[in-house]
């Protein structure tokens, strides 16, 4: 990750050689092997198409993109020739053979299609339609019975397939084959009976949703969205996936006040067209129940308050508490959400206790995003493609950053070699035709200085890119030996952290010892900028580096010993006071029972949130913020790149969390900090790049793989894309198409442990234990894998247990 | 009689007691000139074979010299020849005798032609619904392999090659060459999009030669008796002999090897003639695929130049003949009906064309057809003609528009009239059927 990778790679770009060829009488340059299709777009001809899709392996299967080409005894289909030099083009507008043949073969489509658009829901934004309007007959000659299916059969959960509307162009299983890699729907049958199926295993992808967008015709709806609403009646807004850093560009379509759906946008530098089933599908969860008015607590119970008295007490609790305050972000806000929170901590508590990371974390990883990854910008998706080889290092692209995944795979399918650091080849590294170098939790530091030679040279080639993924922060001393093996090879990395606002957290400085804009608490000029943006003297700045979460919750709990052995007579006074706390789920985080016991006992807990939540229910002031839906702002991608984004419902009662911050600060007393999404937004812009020196890295020892003993084994996660995260709550179908969750261990590793194919496994500590069926996996021996937050496994609250862990492992039938 | 005599070749022993066998093969001098065939240079094999002006006998009649020498060479890819022997046009019957009664002639065909092309490995794809000729090839292989002419090193020339025997499904699309692959790939039998040809980029994206079971089978007589000799028979533009397949009302069907050039007259003389006391009423030079003629072209050599110029195609060089008992109306419906039950789905004028022919054509054969619906068809057949992604669609769309060019009355009378009142269908069947059933 370094500000000059796009330089480094922009001067070898090649060179592309430009043809020209006529259409429709009219000149058109364009570079070579460029389809005849996108040479007439670009003139602003359009030549009607089904199958057509400039993402997909042209298939010339509808043919209702014929055009005539001088010299070719027979119409051409535009969607699989290229223009060649000189080559003299006539499309329907001025050739009487390509307008037949066109006007014929749509004719021919309609003639099975059923006449249902009015209770279609591709009725009013389906190209069958327009181009049946602008190509088809006004009434048809067909007077023979129509082609039936029984209707509608589920693909899969999500995924309803209406047969007889299936004009078979082939999209849908040509995005689940060469796109998603999951040739789970193929075409069956032939003839007039050919159609669109599965086999006994439904459509199993992530990305299925795509399917419905690319699909020309109304043959693939969601349970999600089927007969709920018509196109025409939705207001459509361009926005910014919430669910993780891979940043895509969506439309969210709503209707009175609801959002109905959810689709992808179209963006060539990041998602391209496509985005994964949890982007499209889980967005329920903002309509769910919210919280409508601030809560406070009276007499230990939470009751409905008014704005400006919920107001009155948390400002004053926080006044009170001021220098003695934690601010807990979580790492689902916008960037300028987070700048307000990074600026209210420091200017409106007096703290530098701030910490994004409702996750395990660690200080070696505070330092190595403070130092390298705040305000910094790496490689892009672009140079993912064109990479010659990738590593990734704790990450699953396809669970944790699915639209890294599918570029990766595109990279993959076009000749990039792609290595991962794990336990075992997952399904996704398997599908990017991916290889392991095997890796053990807890020893990835080690595995990344003893990397092979092989590999290192693979990544030694100009444009290689190492991925880190945020689950190194339980590695000790990865970063580390990132660096160092960024040194042994020169590729580029780039860090990838899970949530959406993680990325423009750190940007905006919710780290402690991080100022906004990748400034050094420490550093005397970083100071003085800070200080002059926010109209303060920098020794109002705290003086030294604040508390993480997990230093917070200790400090909460190291209180309240204190207080206990203190007494009743005497006058306690807390280090920690008081708590912040902002979109943090706390079954996120480690040891989840002493955070809520921290919870518990902080004196003063203020919670900003949108839902009823286990932080409300402990917290003394309760202030309702927007959701994402109801507020602009921005997500910053693992790259760096800012994904700025509308209001898609304004709601005039509901407020962001920087406005609440701001009226937090009036009823302090405070100057009023900016608050509305511009004014952050430029503010934080103003203060530019950092240019100064930046927190080095401690160098952290590498870390080895603890060494289990009988009947142990070293426990590794990860979550599953489609899990119990709270974001996916309120749509069931899109639950049902969730992996189920299985133990895997190896082969070896089970015989050790009495286990046997098909039996069940449980594995446990002195928290608790989790029994799933066993799948035997080739994986290294006596370690263990299960989903990190899946239904009936989830690690962190019923285990208490990290990835690198030892625990218990034997047969489990009972 | 007629003035072109029968030239027996590739059927000419086929009288003898067992002449699929390698030992009946080999006494009619099979194989004894494959070693010096294999010791000649490679590109000197294709120009022998260029030169003699063979040309596919799959029903497209393309230079099969040409076809071979657009393999390109030290590529560093593995090439190979497909034999297709997916014969399963209407009124085709020519590859699947051949297999049966002269198997040993493919093979040492397939081996040449392996030489000619530097390929080490050969399919023989084999229609799935004719078993019988599936066993004989693989045993014709297994025969000529015992007798080293397959395997390593074959004949201590140095020259190693494998052949496969492999049978289909039942699709007639997996007879259109790139289908073909795809089955013979294990996927599902659809043609592929073109460019790259096979030549380029076929079988396992390899450049790959697919001829016909005839085509390579005339190979080893080509290369035995040398281009002059094969360049005897026939005409300048189509030289050669060719089993004819005369199939239909004429007293005695059959296979009947001579050169092309000859006349339906002739061959229909050598078949003995329409059957006693029924006259002709139509005929088509090779398949349902190719539009049909009547007794005005009987004297129209047979070969691939002067049937387009009569309006029709070769084909596969296997005449239908019908007398005039047939309905014409009944006879397009049984081919659109195969058609569209043997089109792949794959593009829409093909899938959606022969489905609304067949059903519009099966009302006309219950006496309820309407009147516009009579051009109409024409109409759609032109939506289908050089609009679909393969021949198949193009095959389609050629039997009614040729029909209706001669019997036009036959379509206009089943608007009110079934067929079947003015054409008994006892009277046409070659065969007696079953007292009660109806043809």
């Amino acid at each position: 990750m370094s500000t000059t990778s796009h330089e480094a790679t922009g001067s070898d770009t090649p060179t592309v050689k430009m043809i020209t060829g006529t259409i429709d009488g009219t000149d058109v340059t364009v570079p070579e092997g460029t389809m005849i299709i996108r040479a007439a777009e670009l003139m602003g001809v359009e030549v009607p198409r089904f199958c057509d899709h400039p993402l997909l392996d042209p298939v010339a299967a509808c043919r209702a993109c014929l055009v005539e080409v001088e010299g070719m005894p027979k119409p051409q289909p535009s969607c699989a020739v290229p223009l060649g030099d000189g080559m003299t083009v006539q499309t329907q507008l001025t050739s009487e053979v390509a307008d037949t043949a066109q006007k014929g073969v749509m004719e021919f489509l309609l003639i099975n299609h059923p006449l249902d658009c009015p209770v279609c829901d591709k009725g009013g934004e389906c190209p069958l339609q327009n181009q049946a309007m602008s190509v088809g007959r006004p009434e048809s000659r067909f007077t023979g019975q129509k082609r039936e299916f029984p209707k509608p059969i589920n693909v899969s959960s999500e995924i309803l397939l209406d047969r007889e509307r299936c004009v078979s162009c082939a999209r849908c299983t040509r995005f689940a084959e060469q796109i998603a890699g999951d040739p789970f729907i193929a075409l069956l049958e032939r003839g007039a009976q050919q159609q669109v199926g599965t086999g006994e295993e439904p459509f199993d992808s992530y990305f299925s949703g795509n399917t419905i967008q690319i699909c020309p015709v109304g043959a693939l709806t969601s349970e999600e969205y089927r007969f709920r609403s018509r196109p025409f009646d939705l207001v459509s807004v361009p926005t910014t996936c919430e669910h993780c850093a891979s940043g895509c560009s969506m439309r969210t379509d709503y209707r009175h006040e609801n959002v109905m759906r959810r689709q992808s946008g179209d963006d060539p530098e990041v998602n391209e067209e496509w985005n994964c089933d949890k982007g499209r599908f889980a967005f329920p969860y903002l309509q769910l129940e919210r919280l409508a008015t601030p809560l406070v607590r009276e007499n230990g119970q939470l009751r409905r308050a008014s704005w400006p008295e919920a107001l009155r007490i948390a400002a004053d609790g926080l006044a009170a508490a001021r220098g003695r305050t934690s601010v807990l972000t979580g790492g689902r806000l916008t960037m300028e959400d987070a700048y307000a929170y990074a600026r209210f901590a420091r200017v409106g508590l007096g703290t530098d206790d701030i910490d994004l990371r409702a996750r395990a974390a660690s200080d070696e990883e505070t330092d190595f995003l403070s130092g390298e990854v705040a305000g910094s910008c790496g490689p892009v998706y672009r140079e993912l493609e064109s990479a010659p080889a990738v590593l990734l290092a704790a990450l699953e692209p396809e669970e944790e950053s699915p639209i890294i995944y599918l570029r990766l795979r595109k990279a993959a399918r076009a000749g990039t070699k792609v290595f991962s650091l794990g336990p075992f080849a997952s399904q996704g590294l398997e599908k990017m035709a991916g290889s392991l170098v095997e890796c053990v939790p807890g020893d990835l530091a080690t595995q990344l200085d003893q990397l092979d030679d092989e590999t290192a040279a693979a990544l030694s080639q100009p444009g290689a890119v190492i991925l880190l993924g945020e689950r190194a922060a339980t590695e000790p001393g990865a970063f580390a030996a990132m660096s160092r093996l960024v040194q042994r090879t020169g590729a580029e990395w780039a860090w990838v952290p899970r949530r959406a606002g993680e990325r423009g957290a750190i940007d905006a400085g919710c780290l402690p010892g991080l100022l906004p804009g990748g400034r050094p608490l420490t550093d005397e000029t970083a100071r003085q900028e800070i200080a002059s943006l926010w109209g303060i003297d920098p020794d109002e700045l705290p003086a030294t580096a604040g508390r993480s979460l997990a230093a917070t919750v200790a400090q909460i709990h190291a209180d309240a010993k204190a207080a206990s052995e203190a007494g009743e007579e005497e006058e306690f006074s807390p280090e920690l006071a008081a708590l912040l706390v902002a979109g943090v789920e706390p079954d996120d985080i480690p040891n989840a029972d002493q955070f809520l016991t921290a919870l518990d006992s902080v004196p003063f807990l203020v919670s900003l949130e949108t839902r009823p939540s286990e932080v409300t229910a402990r917290a003394d002031v309760v202030l309702p913020v927007a959701v994402v839906t109801e507020k602009s702002g921005a997500f910053v991608t693992w790259e760096g790149r800012r994904r700025p984004f509308g209001t898609v419902m304004p709601q005039p009662t509901s407020f962001t969390d920087a406005v609440v911050l701001a009226l937090l600060s009036d009823y302090m007393d405070l100057a009023t900090p900016p608050r509305e999404v511009d004014d952050l937004r430029t503010e934080l812009g103003n203060l530019g790049a950092w240019q100064g020196s930046r927190v080095s890295p401690a160098d952290v020892p590498a870390g080895s793989a603890q060494q289990p003993g009988s009947g142990e084994a070293v426990l590794a996660s990860w979550r599953y894309l489609l899990d119990l995260g709270t974001m996916q709550e309120g749509e069931p179908h899109l639950a049902g198409t969730r992996k189920p969750a299985v133990v895997r261990i190896s082969a070896a590793t089970a015989a050790a442990n009495g286990v046997e194919a098909g039996s069940r496994v449980r594995v446990s500590t002195d928290t608790g234990a989790i029994t799933l069926p066993v799948e035997l996996t080739e994986m290294a021996e006596n370690v263990v894998w299960l989903p990190l937050n899946s239904p009936d496994s989830q690690v962190l609250v019923s285990l208490g247990a990290l990835p690198g862990d030892t625990v218990r492992l034997e047969r489990g039938d009972v | 009689m007629s003035g072109t005599k029968l030239t027996p070749v590739i059927t000419e022993y086929w009288d003898d007691a067992k002449p699929w066998s390698i030992d009946s093969y080999r006494s009619h001098g099979g194989y004894s000139t494959l070693k010096q065939s294999l010791e000649t240079d490679p590109d000197d094999v294709i120009a022998t074979i260029k030169d003699s002006g063979l040309r596919g006998r799959g029903g497209a009649g393309f230079p099969t010299g040409m076809k071979w020498s657009f393999v390109p060479q030290n590529d560093g890819k593995p090439h190979y020849l497909v034999v297709n022997a997916d014969e399963s046009e209407p009124g085709a019957c020519k590859d699947i005798p051949i297999m049966l009664a002269n198997p040993h002639a493919l093979i040492e065909g397939v081996i040449m032609t392996c030489h000619a092309i530097r390929a080490h490995h050969a399919f023989i794809y084999i229609r799935g619904e004719v078993p019988h000729p599936i066993r004989r090839v693989h045993q014709a292989v297994a025969e000529a392999r015992a007798a080293g002419f397959i395997g390593k090193n074959i004949l201590g020339t140095g020259i190693d090659l494998d052949v496969v025997v492999h049978g289909g499904a039942g699709a007639y699309i997996c007879g259109e060459e790139t289908a073909l692959l795809d089955s013979l790939e294990g996927l599902r039998g659809q043609p592929r999009l073109k460019p790259p040809f096979p030549a380029v980029a076929g079988l396992y994206a390899s450049p790959t030669v697919v001829n016909n079971v005839e085509t390579i089978t005339s190979v080893p007589y080509i290369i035995r008796n040398g281009v002059e000799w094969y360049r005897g028979f026939g005409t300048e533009k189509s030289p050669g002999f060719k089993v004819w397949a005369v199939s239909g009302h004429v007293r005695r069907p059959g296979i009947y090897e001579a050169p092309l050039g000859i006349t339906m007259r002739e061959l229909l003389d050598y078949a003995g003639g329409i059957r006693e006391g029924h006259e002709l009423k139509f005929w088509l030079p090779g398949g349902s695929s190719v539009p049909m003629l009547t007794a005005d072209h009987l004297d129209t050599p047979l070969t691939y130049e002067d049937m387009v110029e009569a309006g029709s195609m070769l084909g596969t060089g296997t005449p239908m003949v019908f007398d005039e008992t047939t309905s014409v109306v009944k006879a397009i419906t049984r081919w659109l009906e195969f058609y569209k039950h043997e089109s792949c789905g794959k593009c829409t004028p093909c899938r959606e064309g022969t489905y609304w022919i067949t059903g519009t054509l099966e009302k006309f054969q219950g006496g309820f057809g309407q009147e516009k619906e009579v051009d109409e068809l024409v109409e759609l057949c032109n939506q289908i003609m050089g609009r679909s992604f393969c021949a198949l669609g193009d095959a389609a769309a050629t039997p009614y528009p040729g029909a209706l060019k001669y019997f036009r009355s036959e379509f206009t009378d089943a608007l009110t009239q079934p067929p079947d009142d003015l054409f008994s269908p006892s009277a046409t069947m070659v065969i007696p059927s079953p007292a009660g059933v109806a043809g």
